[in-house]
């Protein structure tokens, strides 16, 4: 399977299974959108009338070599073979630890219900956080890297925990030959100078929830007063920013129906400093005042792209910045297992509820029929483990034409799931949107070409 | 990245040629870097590649 497409003057040819690209003239665009119907003497005759005959044998033959040497219509068999080799959900690697279900903030998108999970405000004990620890040891077999996730609500608000629980799980590296990477998702309303120097030496990376303009911001971030947040947390954003020495961060962003013009949310972020922007579509019931529409998509596209061509201008002018979405790692990415497998919830990736329940991820929290077990008892609903381990690209009828799937893995289940229903499915309105950061991102790969 | 006169092939990783191995599970967690609420895999990079 192949995927053709054009973008601000770029012609590109996508080889799906094999994930080679190639940046292609008009000629080759043509033969390649020809070749699985025609045979080259057939494309050869079709196309002399409009390029000089000596070009299209030429070209032809350069497309042929392609297929030859397996980077054109390639093809990964035995699929069903590779779909059972993925993760089984016996090695358990990463954590959500919700520290806090509770939250600074009164955001009315809030996919978490204000943080509570519509269930009862709680903070997570210290020896919940401990005891998460070890589990994530005790199931984690001989995989080195493991991760966690300070998150809630806001973390913020159980701040002394995730670091007593920091100082526990790095306690226990050396014994165990593990090595912790933590994350800290956060509002912002509470950093301060201890936040600031705990995070940058402790958290591999950390997420700053920041959605653009302050009109954008405030529409929906706003504390329990009803008052915008914006003017309270870039400052802090901005310090804790200048003075991050180690590891990565994120300035995070949600759009909605309110601003479909989210491209200029994400260059006001830039001009405020930040480097490292990623900005996501809302995740909420169709019935909301601020859910995406179909009518919305179009002009969802159109920002993408026209993101990335600013992208580019500003590289050039050497104030460039990265948008997580159009992050491509063509040669050191993901393998085609992990590629396969996806974001590994339910299996070696849980969420933690302060009370220490097991749910597959963040975003199924609020759901009884997800909890899957306890930290002290382990995961005891095998058949939902089993379920998720068969949510990967393979299982996912709807992936078998797309030509992204080995970029997004099948996509998010908990949103597929919040969309249709059931496990495993797709978020086709995701999808889309999806499909066009990629082509996006590949656009900017061809662009970062030297000139010939 | 491999050239011909037409074709410019960005430098790739064969995810054909990748079978023959098996992963080795070491890599981040997708959700863990800066989503929460959507999933791609390919902004990850490969812990093997790092080295």
């Amino acid at each position: 399977m192949i995927h053709r497409f054009e973008l601000n003057g770029y012609k590109l040819v996508v080889d799906v299974d094999s994930g080679s690209v190639h940046v292609v003239d008009d000629l080759v665009y043509r033969i390649v959108g020809l070749y699985e119907r025609h045979s080259p003497e057939e494309i050869v005759r079709q196309l002399s009338g409009t390029w000089p005959h000596a070009e299209v044998l030429d070209a032809v033959n350069q497309v042929q070599s392609l297929v030859d040497e397996g980077l054109l219509f390639s093809k990964i068999e035995h699929r069903e073979r590779l779909g059972e080799r993925v993760h089984d959900g016996r090695v358990i690697k990463a954590l959500c630890l919700n520290v806090a279900h509770s939250c600074n903030l009164n955001c009315s998108y809030c996919f978490a219900a204000q943080g509570t999970y519509k269930g009862e405000q709680a903070i997570m004990p210290l020896e919940t956080g401990r005891r998460a620890m070890d589990f994530l040891i005790e199931n984690s077999d001989s995989r080195h890297n493991l991760e966690v996730d300070f998150f809630g609500g806001e973390p913020l608000l159980n701040w002394g925990m995730v670091k007593e629980t920091v100082a526990y799980a790095r306690s226990l590296e050396a014994k165990h030959n593990k090595h912790f990477r933590f994350t800290l998702t956060t509002n912002g309303l509470l950093i301060d100078e201890d936040v600031i120097e705990f995070t940058n030496r402790e958290m591999a990376n950390v997420v700053l929830s920041l959605d653009g303009r302050k009109e954008t911001h405030d529409r929906f971030r706003v504390t329990q007063g009803g008052k915008g947040c914006y003017a309270v947390v870039v400052p802090k954003f901005q310090e804790l920013v200048r003075r991050r020495t180690r590891g990565s961060y994120y300035i995070r962003g949600t759009y909605t129906h309110c601003n479909t013009d989210f491209l200029t949310d994400i260059l006001h972020m830039a001009d405020l400093g930040f480097d490292e922007i990623s900005m996501e579509p809302v995740v909420c019931p169709p019935d909301q005042p601020y859910a995406l529409t179909e009518e919305d998509l179009p002009v969802l596209k159109d920002q993408y792209e026209r993101l990335a061509v600013e992208m580019l201008r500003r590289d050039r002018e050497g104030r460039g910045f990265h948008f997580y979405h159009f992050t491509v790692d063509l040669d050191h990415g993901p393998c085609i297992y992990k590629r396969i497998a996806g974001c590994g919830a339910g299996t070696e990736y849980l969420a933690v509820t302060p009370g220490g329940d097991l749910y597959p991820c963040h975003q199924l929290v609020d759901d009884p029929g997800f909890l899957m077990g306890n930290i002290w008892q382990g995961v005891v609903r095998l058949d939902l483990r089993n379920k998720f381990s068969q949510c990967n690209v393979f299982s996912r009828p709807e992936c078998e034409d797309c030509w992204a799937r080995f970029y997004c893995s099948g996509g998010c289940a908990a949103n597929a799931y919040h969309v249709n229903g059931k496990l495993p499915g797709v978020d086709t309105y995701g999808c889309e949107l999806f499909r066009k950061r990629m082509e996006c991102a590949l656009m900017m790969k061809a662009a970062s070409l030297p000139k010939r | 990245m491999k050239e011909k006169k037409r074709i410019v092939t960005l430098s790739t990783r064969d995810l054909v040629q990748d079978i023959e191995h098996d992963g080795c599970g070491e890599c981040q967690t997708s959700c863990q870097s800066a989503c929460k609420t959507s999933c791609g895999v390919v902004n990850q990079v490969c812990e093997q590649e790092k080295r």
